[in-house]
Formats: C-alpha cells, structure tokens, sequence
C-alpha cells in the first residue's frame, strides 16, 4: 500500500483504513523534516496550489501554507473577503478562473457542507477539504489521530470522547471516521441540544454526564463552542455551560488516571477549558499544531505522487 | 524466467567490504573528521556493516554513521510508488568528509537525491561515495563511485539483489536475468 486510494481528499468517510495508516507514516517521516535546521524538501516545486478560505481561519491556512511551502510548492492565497465573491461570483467560476492560471491543487474552506465535494465534480484539480461547513474537516482530524498515535504508541482499542458543541462541528464527525476507522472506541459528551439527532447511528456512544465520559476515556477532545453558527440559543448561559461541561484542573486532577487533553483550537479560555487545564502537562494541544504541519504535507505530497 | 547469477558468496562479500575498510582507513586515518552517511533503504546495511568493521580494526567505538532518507528529493516519485523511511543523523556535516554509502550504483539517480538531501545537515568539506555493486553501463547523470566493492557489466533489464545476513539470512549478491 503506497498509494491513496483517491484523487482529492475529500473527507475521511472516502478513505480506508490504510489510506489514513499510509499518511499517518508519512507525515512520521514530515515531522522528521520540519525538525531539521533545513525545514524544506524540493518534492513539490513542479506544483502550484491555490489557498481558497472562503470563511476565516488562522491555524488551518498558516499550516497548510507552511505545508506547502516546506514541500517547495508555488502558493496562491485568496481570501473571499477581499474577493469577486462579495460582487457575486460563483463557486465555480471563482475557481475556474483561478484554475486557468494553472494551479494543479485546491485546498477550500467554504461554509457550505459539500462544497469540496461539488467542487471535485465540476474542475480538473485536486481537491483538499480544509473544512466544509458543520460538515468534514480531514486533515484535522488526520492531525489528531497522529498526535494521539505520537502519545499513546497506538490508537486501536483506545478510549476517546468528544466533548462540547458536535452539532455544529465538522472536526467531530471526520474525528469519529477517522478513530473508528483507526479501531478506537468513541463517545461523544454535551447538552442533548448540541447533539445530532442520529449520532448514535454513527455507532458511537452518548453520553450527557461529563464526569463520568471523562472517567472512561483515555483521550478528550474539548470541542469549541461555536458561537458564530448558533443561530438560536442552545443553552441558557455560557455559564451554564462551563459549569456543566467546562473542563477545570480540579476535575482533571480528581479522575482516576491521567487523560490526556486535545482541542482543535481557537480555544475559548475559561469556557470548554481552563487555561491552567489548556497549558497543564496532560495537555497535547501545541502538539496537534506542530503535527499539523507535517500531516498536511503528507497529505498533499501523496496527492500530488497520484497521477 | 529470472536465472540467478552469483557475483559475490558470503566469503568473497566479507573481503570485499574488508578491502574497502582498509581502502578507507588509507584516506581517512582516525575518521576523526568523518562520517559515514547509509542511503536509504538498503544502503544502511552496508553503512552499519563498515561502521562496526572500522570500528574493530581502528579500535575507535565512536565512528559516527547516519541514515538518509531520499524520497522527497526524488525527480521520480511521480512516476514510481515510494514508500519513505527513515532519516536519522545525529551529528551535523558541516565541515566533515563524507562517505556516502550505497549498495548498488545503477543510474545515479538515488545518489543525486541523496546529496541534495545532505545539503539540509550542512555543507560537508568533501563528498565521497562508496558502494558495493557498480553497473557501469546503466548511468543517467555523471556520477561515479570513488570505493567500488565490485564493478560489474549488466544490462538495464537485469537486476542486481543484494541480500544481508542481518535480514535475508546469508551476505550474498546474485544477477537475475531475463534469458
């Protein structure tokens, strides 16, 4: 198995177990090369890629742009703000135009779930998903299963929750392809107003009791409350809500074992978790960010081997 | 059908890689200044193998040798499936004399890759390059061995297999051709 059985990386639900094995050793061998006095290897230098965000990221698009330019790819950066968008340009023909300037690769952020994948349909590129609406996010979740191989050795048969807003979080749903896909077993924790309603189909367990998820896992992953796609309210309070589902240092210090900590980031401080929980020992949270960067170069340079 | 050839048995495979210790001491004294460089994957086996020779016959434990991973700065990884291993150097180059090992020199491809990625340890003072099979006939960019164990006349549809004791069972070279 040295090839992705696909030609974009669309979301984890498109790819096999070994697909995901492949780029996890890969990008083992990326973080080896970032940590060198010289962080950047030729094997893209043939290659243009267009950073398409049509919706704001600061992690994501610095990581995969170090990404690219660690694998010396040429990069396009578009942000919609500042774009034909806002003059109402399609979708489609925004990036058509930019692919007649001869870009071989596309990495979109778009609000809409599914846009990566109509986007695949209709253009002559590769398509990496950065994030599709409340939909998929891969390399995120790709980042997270290679941090927590990195702290545990292995991922199957390891406990892990999701803690926080699921329903409107698209790491949640490529982190449970992903880590059942992987062999682990998952459980997702938060108020039943912030649960979609047929998770459990999705073979994961529910679970409203945050003390006691916490308790079984070996891994929590503190999702964002994501305040800017909650149309209506879901809960009373943010109060409410960190005293029910906040993550502090003396609930972490009374479990039973150490867990270890994850959060796909922009932290809220003082809400999902506390600052002195987000910086303590167990956390692994500026690890996924470094992971990140050597997972996203796996990623485009095994797209990039596929002819 | 595939006929092997034996180029080297196990005992012509250890005077070979003896030869080339000594050849080495010649150039390098006390290897005070110098270090061994395995290509990846299977040029290590050869690099371990002259490290812990060198070290017996200089009675110098600490003869430095890395492993160096090419497939990032391949110019084929498009058209073939690479699978990368490891990198591992735990000195810096700068300033050092060099050898870079491999098992078999047959285009010279590898071997261009392999001094583009030594580049990201450091400019080295001098560069060398030692393998045990050379098939002189097959090269594609001007690039040649300094310590050969053996040099041999192939053509590009035959394959050289190179088989060591520590994963294959026996020290063996054989020519599988296609007649």
């Amino acid at each position: 198995m040295t090839k992705l059985s696909t030609k974009h990386l669309l979301g984890i639900k498109d790819l096999t177990a070994d697909d995901i094995q492949l780029i996890l050793n890969t990008a083992e061998s990326f973080k080896e090369v970032i940590n060198r006095p010289i962080k950047k290897v030729p094997s893209l230098r043939d290659i243009t890629i267009a950073n398409l965000f049509f919706e704001n990221s600061t992690r994501t698009k610095l990581s995969f742009e170090l990404a690219e330019k660690r694998l010396s790819a040429d990069v396009v950066n578009f942000a919609s703000a500042s774009s034909s968008v806002k003059k109402g340009e399609t979708l489609i023909d925004t990036v058509n135009n930019i692919l007649a300037m001869k870009v071989d690769m596309v990495v979109m952020r778009h609000p809409n779930p599914g846009a990566a994948v109509f986007l695949s349909k209709h253009i002559d590129a590769k398509i990496v998903n950065a994030g599709d609406g409340a939909h998929e996010h891969p390399t995120q979740a790709l980042l997270d299963a290679f941090s927590i191989k990195e702290k545990l050795g292995s991922i199957k048969g390891k406990k892990i929750v999701i803690v926080g807003d699921v329903l409107h979080s698209r790491v949640a749903l490529s982190n449970i392809f992903c880590l059942q896909k992987l062999g682990a077993e998952v459980m997702v924790c938060g108020p039943t107003t912030l649960m979609p309603k047929y998770i459990s189909s999705l073979g994961v367990k529910v679970e409203h009791n945050l003390r006691k998820a916490l308790e079984w896992c070996d891994v929590a992953n503190m999702l964002r409350i994501q305040l800017e796609r909650q149309d209506i309210k879901f809960f009373p309070s943010l109060r409410e809500y960190t005293m029910l589902y906040g993550l502090n240092k003396s609930m972490l210090d009374s479990l039973s074992k150490k867990i270890v900590i994850m959060h796909p980031g922009p932290i809220n401080r003082g809400v999902e978790i506390t600052s002195d929980v987000a910086d303590s020992d167990q956390s692994i949270i500026l690890d996924q960010v470094e992971n990140g960067v050597a997972v996203r170069m796996a990623v485009l340079f095994l797209l990039a081997g596929r002819a | 059908m595939m006929k092997p050839r034996i180029i080297l048995d196990s005992k012509q495979f250890e005077v070979t890689v003896t030869r080339l210790c000594y050849q080495l001491i010649e150039v390098h004294n006390d290897f005070s200044n110098s270090v061994i460089v395995g290509l990846q994957p299977r040029g290590i086996f050869l690099a371990k193998r002259i490290q812990k020779k060198l070290s017996e016959l200089l009675k110098n434990k600490d003869i430095k040798c890395g492993s160096l991973d090419t497939t990032f700065y391949r110019d084929d990884f498009r058209k073939k499936e690479l699978i990368p291993t490891a990198t591992e150097i735990n000195f810096i180059v700068e300033d050092k004399n060099v050898i870079l090992v491999d098992d078999v020199l047959f285009t010279g491809r590898t071997i261009r890759a392999g001094l583009d990625a030594m580049l990201a340890f450091g400019r080295p003072n001098d560069v060398e390059l030692l393998v045990l099979i050379d098939r002189r006939l097959s090269r594609h960019l001007p690039i040649q061995a300094k310590y050969v164990g053996k040099t041999i006349d192939s053509i590009a549809s035959e394959k050289v297999k190179v088989e060591w004791k520590e994963t294959d069972g026996a020290d063996r070279v054989t020519l599988l051709s296609n007649d």
